[in-house]
Order: structure tokens, then C-alpha cells, then sequence
């Protein structure tokens, strides 16, 4: 009777169907599996009352045998509110800020985790604890994100479901819901245009649109659950994840000592952060584009070395693209030419490389890198040249062929005509 | 000299009996009249054959089947032996003028009639020719081992697959396993070098030696204007056609060489728009445009039987136009005739329209 009082007598039609429920619940017909009460009563409830119950179907904790009692506590054996005992552990919905503790009875227990999932690090609320989100939440903020915000609740899907707000794909816009919304973030002082910015970046075309997973989100340089804005001494060795060589190349450069005193962040000083773009051979040099121009003066060392790496850039490209267009024109006139273009890979491989060492800014290394290249360039010069010479031959040899053969035809037919005149005999 | 001439004449003709051959060609004549232009046809379909033969044997000394070296072989051909882009060109080229002109010859030899008496084997034979010329085609088109044929090659043995009760085993049979894998590649090129000619040099000997012993066969109800004398007369005009023939196949190879594409990765999805070369476009066409159940079967094996059942009235027809050997030229068969015709066109055509699987 405790159950239907807590329903409310308005509702006839619940009222029956929780008691069948309860009913079968208690004493399940054979082969039926042992049901919760939670699940029995909130079943047959409305609204966000019932709503748990479905949305549990594709939660992952579901799938691994947690129900209701797992995160929520209480008696699930228990029937009705009876269920819902503090003593016997019942807990309820946890307030925002008690949502990091809650989820980390478990996920801090490296013990109990190890029984679903040895792989899964604990270090969740650890980390979380140092994150900003974190430490605002300590000091009272309770807007800040916590565990369900980005995980999302009933269902929680794991990080490898497409559908999760955290997988990788989902990330920006899952930190972009309040990182980007103006609103929001009134009174923190910090931009709102990151997501933007981001989906603009390379990075965030070759994760958005490209679907490369391997791509950062904001995750990949941020952290997960201990997200900071990394700081000038760590933005390097953020990139420096992926991009390592460049990372070496730049450690070494004469550019490594002026910034550690300036204090400028290394790589996003060039290359930004969010909106990191794809990288164009102009930001070297002396043109408009170029970013040396930003601090080197005119007619400096400095701005002297820029040319020159730009210059080995320039040279190359052109003997490339040179090369491309010939090997290209003999191939569409149907010229076999898979090996000039396996040399043609190798200038290209060159270019890339030494646009890398540019982050050595030594016009010397990069040089010795285009040099290599430029050798592959004329080789797919003169491949492309030969196939050239070799589409020339052809249409020769062809025309001289067409000369004999259909010159042969002709005498073949007259000799026939002559030899049918002379069968028939003198016309009368 | 004069004696030792006699000597050699008269010692080749006692082993060889050439005599015999010579009496029978000063004899035989061709007729000519406004139709004589088709006696060229199979003439042309056998040089075509003579070319691929030829172009074939030298291929045949660079390929190497198996499924690392198949492509890097053809491609080896095409850029370092001197004149194999040439040779290889020419070899695909006239396979397909040569499955394009089958179809030719064996149209206007059913529409003349000319399978009437005395000629059925003739008939038999030809078309036997033709359904080698087409597996020649298939086997043929997977050994560059590139992309398309792989993909193009897994459709094909699909359709082979769909035969009622024994496809799966003529599947598995021609694929030398489940799946197109280098087991297929060795066997359909030791079908397409060895066993099928094998097969074709019996088959073509019978229907050469046929046409020779028959004749050619002048359309009902046309009058001869003349006759010409076959040697050498009619052999000359067939020497000069086959040399314009060549003339052509020069120029397609020079001008358009065959494509190689990229090399097949049987891990790769496979590339829209797949669909078999174009001589099997109607069958696939078909096959997509039935439904997918027809009474108590698939509609793709009730296509598959109504294509073997069509092949078997194509080697039948002598023997079903029974108004042709009565000399009379029915306009039912005439508008059966016309009606295939429509329907190659008409399904190759929208097989290409259409978007493939």
C-alpha cells in the first residue's frame, strides 16, 4: 500500500499496472530473470520518472549487469519505496557537485574496476581534481563540467560507441556546448570562439571531416579529465605528441633561446592554437604572409635566412611541378610511366621533409634536404621528357605503318581489279 | 635445275598430295552479289583470332600468374620490352573488335540464312566459337590482375554462381576457392592458354574446313551476278581487308593504349561503379532488372536458366528454322533476329547508363 500512496490515487491505470508488476516481480514465472524493483516501478511511472528505465537499455554499466542499485544504492529487492531505504544504502540522484565523488567510488577503485575492465585506468578523479573544472567545483562553482556532463547520464555509452558524447568525433562539440555558448561562459573571462575556431583548424578537418580519429579534439591537447589550458612551457611538448620531429628540429634552432627569454609559447606563436591552419609555404620569408617579418627586421640576418629557406622551397616546387606536368602529359598519352612517378614520390617526400626542417631555421639543412629533391626532380624531368620523345616515336612509327598498310591494301585491290579485267576478257 | 625443280615437285607432291589442295581451289569460286560484302566478316573475325594468337604467344614469354607478379609483370611489359606497350595494346584492342565482331559475322549469317542445309555444323561450329570467344574474353580480362578486372571478375563469377543446383560448384570450380584469390588467376590463365586453345583450334580446324567444303553460302532468293574464282581472287580481297584491319588496330593501340590501372587489393572495397566488361553487360543488366523472386526460384537463377536456355536455341537454330530449309526466309525468325539485337543493344546500353552496384 506504501507503493500506491506514493503514486497517487489519480493515477488508476498505473496503480494496476505496478501492482501486476510488483506481482510478477515477486514471484517471476519460470525462466523470467529476477527483475529490480526499481526497474518494476519506474516502468510503469511517466515522464523523467520512467524515463531511466529505457534509456538504462543502452547504458554500458547496464550491459556489464549494473542496474539501478549500482550507482543509486538501496534494496532493489525491496518492494516500493521500501526500495528506496537510506539505510539500506539508497542514495538518490547525486546534486552536481557531488557527481565527480559518486562516480569515483567505483572508478577509483582499481580493484573493483579490474572485474570489468582491467584496462581502465582510475586516475578519473584524481585528475579531475586538477583539472579547472575541478578545482572551480571545490571552490563552489557548480556550472563547471563534471562526469556527466561530457558522459552524459542514462545512458552512458563507452568512449568506443560512435553515439557517446565523447567519442572522438563528439568531442569538440561535447566541450563546445558550453565552451561556445556565450551565455554560459559569462563571467569567465575566457573566449567562446574555440569551437569555431577549431572546426576551421586542420586539425578539426581531419577529425570532422575526414573522420581521422587520430586527429586531435580538444581532449588530444587539453587533457581529458584533468583539462587545463596548457601553459607557455608546455604548449611544445603538447604538439610535440605527434609532431616530435619538428619538435627536435625546433629545440635545436637558433629561434629555441630567444623564445624560452621572450617567453613566447613555441609552436603557437606561428602557427595559433584552436585555429591552427594548414601550413602554406608563404608564412616562410619576406612576403605579406610571412611570420618572420613579425620580429625580424628588414635587412637582417634573420630575414636573409628566411629567403633562403624559402627560395630551396621555391626551387624545388617549380622542378617538381616542372617534372609533374611532363610525366602527366606523357602518361595520358598512354606512356607507361609508374617508375617516374615513383621518383616524382620521392622529390615530393623531399619537399615535405624539408618544409619540416624549415623548424630547424638553418637555410643550410633545409638546402641539403631540397638538394636531394631537385635530383629526383630531374630525373622525373628527363622521364617525362623520354616519354615524351617516346609519344613522338609512336605517332611517327604509326603514320609510317598507316603509309605501307593502307598503301598495300590499295595494291592488293587494284591487283585484284586488274586480275578480274583481264578474267572477264575485253567488254564487246 | 629444271630437273631438280621437277624432283622436289614431284617428291612433296607423292608425301603431301598438294595436288589435291590445288585441284580443289582452282574449282572453288565465291559468288558476288550486293550482299558479297559479308563474306568478309569471318574473315575478319579470323584474323582478329590470328592476331591474338600471335600477340598472345608473345605476351605470354614476359607474363608471369600469380598474384605479386601478374600486374608488375604486365607492367614490366609495357615500359621496358621494346614494343610490349604495342603488343599488349594490340592484344586487348583486337580482343574486343574480335567479341564485337563474332557478334557481327554470326548476325549477318543468321539473317542470310546461310545455316540452311547443307551448313548446320557450320552453324554448330560458329556458335560453339562464339562461347569460346567469350570465356576467352573473361579469362583474359583478370590476368593484368588490376583493380577492375578483380572487381569486374568477382561479378562475373557471381553470375556463374546463380546457375540452379550446380552453381556453387561452378563458382567454386572457377574461382579455385570462395573468394577470387590467386588460385583464380592461375587457373583462368591455364584456361586461357592452354585449355580453351585447345578447344578453339579443333572447333575453328571444323568450321574452316566446313566453310571450305561448303562453300559460301549465297542468301535465299539472291541471284548471283557473278562468281569470282576463292584463289586467288577472293583470297587477295581478304588479304587487303585483314591489312586495313591492322591498319585500324595499329592505330587504336598507338593512339589509345590499353589502360593498365592500378593493381588489385583483394583487401580493398571495391570501387563504385563496377559492372563487367561490356560483351556481358546485357546478362548483368538482366539479371539486376528481374525481380527477385520469380514463382518458387530467384529471379537470377530463372535468368541464368533463360540465358543457357538461349544459348542452347542459338546452337539450335539450323534445326528450329525449318522455312530456311525449305529455302524460304520466315519474317518470324527475322523478327526474332531483330528482336536480340534490340535487347543486346537496349541492355548494354542501359547497363552502361545506369549506375552499377
Amino acid at each position: 500500500m506504501r507503493v500506491s500512496k506514493s503514486i497517487g490515487g489519480s493515477r488508476r491505470s498505473s496503480f494496476l499496472a505496478v501492482h501486476l508488476s510488483l506481482l510478477i516481480a515477486t514471484f517471476p514465472l519460470p525462466g523470467m530473470a529476477q527483475q529490480e524493483s526499481c526497474v518494476t516501478c519506474h516502468q510503469a511511472l511517466e515522464g523523467r520518472l520512467s524515463a531511466p528505465v529505457k534509456e538504462m537499455e543502452a547504458d554500458v554499466h547496464a550491459k556489464r549487469g549494473l542496474g539501478c542499485s549500482g550507482c543509486h544504492g538501496g534494496d532493489p529487492t525491496r518492494i516500493g519505496m521500501d526500495a528506496m531505504d537510506p539505510r539500506a544504502g539508497y542514495l538518490g540522484a547525486p546534486k552536481p557537485a557531488e557527481v565527480p565523488a559518486f562516480c569515483g567510488r567505483c572508478h577509483s577503485d582499481p580493484a573493483y574496476m579490474r572485474r570489468y575492465n582491467p584496462r581502465m585506468p582510475t586516475d578519473q578523479l584524481a585528475e579531475y581534481k586538477t583539472s579547472v573544472h575541478g578545482q572551480r567545483l571545490a571552490r563552489g562553482d557548480t556550472k563547471v563540467a563534471t562526469c556527466t556532463s561530457c558522459h552524459g547520464v542514462h545512458p552512458v555509452r563507452a568512449v568506443t560507441d560512435p553515439r557517446s558524447p565523447v567519442y572522438a568525433t563528439n568531442i569538440p562539440e561535447t566541450c563546445g556546448r558550453c565552451h561556445a555558448d556565450p551565455a554560459y561562459m559569462k563571467g569567465y573571462e575566457i573566449p567562446t570562439d574555440q569551437l569555431s575556431k577549431y572546426k576551421q583548424s586542420v586539425h578539426g578537418e581531419a577529425l570532422l571531416q575526414q573522420g581521422n580519429r587520430l586527429a586531435p579534439a580538444c581532449n588530444g591537447c587539453h587533457g581529458n579529465h584533468g583539462a587545463v589550458p596548457p601553459g607557455v612551457e608546455s604548449i611544445a611538448n603538447v604538439c610535440a605528441q605527434c609532431h616530435s620531429a619538428t619538435r627536435d628540429l625546433f629545440v635545436k634552432s637558433p629561434h629555441k633561446v630567444p623564445f624560452d627569454k621572450l617567453g613566447l609559447p613555441e609552436c603557437s606563436t606561428c602557427h595559433g592554437n584552436h585555429e591552427v591552419a594548414r601550413p602554406t609555404d608563404e608564412m616562410i620569408g619576406t612576403g605579406p604572409q610571412a611570420f618572420c617579418t613579425r620580429c625580424h627586421e628588414p635587412g637582417s640576418k634573420g630575414l636573409a635566412a628566411a629567403q633562403a629557406m624559402r627560395a630551396s622551397l621555391e626551387a624545388l616546387k617549380s622542378r617538381l611541378g616542372e617534372a609533374q606536368a611532363l610525366v602527366s602529359q606523357a602518361a595520358n598519352a598512354g606512356v607507361e610511366m609508374s617508375d617516374a612517378r615513383l621518383t616524382l614520390q620521392e622529390a615530393q617526400t623531399r619537399l615535405i621533409q624539408a618544409r619540416n626542417v624549415i623548424h630547424s631555421f638553418s637555410p643550410k639543412q633545409v638546402e641539403s634536404v631540397t638538394a636531394e629533391g631537385l635530383k629526383f626532380a630531374e630525373k622525373g624531368v628527363a622521364a617525362g621528357k623520354a616519354g615524351l620523345a617516346e609519344v613522338r616515336f609512336r605517332r611517327r612509327g604509326l603514320s609510317i605503318a598507316l603509309v605501307i598498310l593502307v598503301g598495300t591494301a590499295i595494291l592488293l585491290f587494284l591487283k585484284v581489279r586488274e586480275m578480274e579485267r583481264q578474267r572477264m576478257g575485253p567488254h564487246p | 635445275m629444271e630437273e631438280a625443280r621437277r624432283g622436289f615437285v614431284s617428291w612433296t607432291e607423292e608425301r603431301l598430295r598438294l595436288g589435291a589442295i590445288r585441284e580443289f581451289l582452282r574449282h572453288k569460286t565465291v559468288p558476288v552479289h550486293r550482299y558479297s560484302f559479308v563474306y568478309y566478316f569471318g574473315g575478319i573475325t579470323l584474323f582478329l583470332f590470328i592476331v591474338q594468337v600471335i600477340t598472345g604467344i608473345l605476351l605470354l614469354l614476359y607474363y608471369r600468374p600469380s598474384a605479386d607478379a601478374a600486374y608488375e609483370s604486365v607492367q614490366f611489359i609495357m615500359s621496358k620490352v621494346r614494343f610490349g606497350w604495342l603488343i599488349r595494346s594490340i592484344h586487348s584492342w583486337s580482343a574486343n573488335l574480335m567479341v564485337g565482331w563474332v557478334f557481327v559475322h554470326m548476325f549477318s549469317t543468321f539473317f542470310y540464312r546461310a545455316y540452311r542445309r547443307p551448313r548446320e555444323l557450320t552453324w554448330v561450329s560458329g556458335a560453339l566459337m562464339l562461347f569460346l570467344t567469350l570465356a576467352f574474353a573473361f579469362t583474359g580480362y583478370l590476368l593484368p590482375w588490376n583493380k577492375l578486372a578483380f572487381f569486374a571478375t568477382k561479378v562475373g563469377t557471381e553470375l556463374a554462381g546463380d546457375v540452379p543446383l550446380v552453381g556453387k560448384y561452378i563458382l567454386l570450380l572457377l574461382r579455385g576457392g570462395e573468394d577470387i584469390t590467386e588460385a583464380t588467376l592461375s587457373r583462368f590463365f591455364g584456361i586461357h592458354v592452354a585449355i580453351l586453345p585447345a578447344l578453339a583450334t579443333v572447333i575453328l580446324g571444323i568450321h574452316l574446313a566446313l566453310v571450305q567444303v561448303h562453300g559460301m553460302s549465297r542468301p535465299i532468293s539472291v541471284r548471283a551476278e557473278r562468281e569470282i574464282p576463292f584463289y586467288p581472287n577472293f583470297l587477295l580481297r581478304d588479304l587487303a581487308v585483314w591489312v586495313l584491319v591492322l591498319a585500324l588496330l595499329a592505330t587504336l593501340a598507338t593512339l589509345y593504349p590499353w589502360p593498365l590501372g592500378e593493381k588489385a587489393d583483394p583487401l580493398a572495397p571495391a570501387p563504385p561503379g563496377i559492372r563487367p566488361e561490356w560483351y556481358f553487360l546485357f546478362m548483368f543488366q538482366t539479371l539486376k532488372l528481374l525481380p527477385s523472386r520469380i514463382l518458387l526460384l530467384e529471379g537470377e537463377e530463372i535468368g541464368i536458366l533463360a540465358f543457357l536456355l538461349g544459348g542452347l536455341v542459338l546452337l539450335l537454330v539450323p534445326f528450329l528454322d525449318v522455312w530456311a530449309q525449305r529455302e524460304q526466309a520466315s519474317r518470324w525468325v527475322t523478327a526474332v533476329g531483330v528482336l536480340a539485337i534490340v535487347y543486346l543493344v537496349v541492355m548494354t546500353v542501359l547497363g552502361l547508363a545506369l549506375p552499377a552496384i
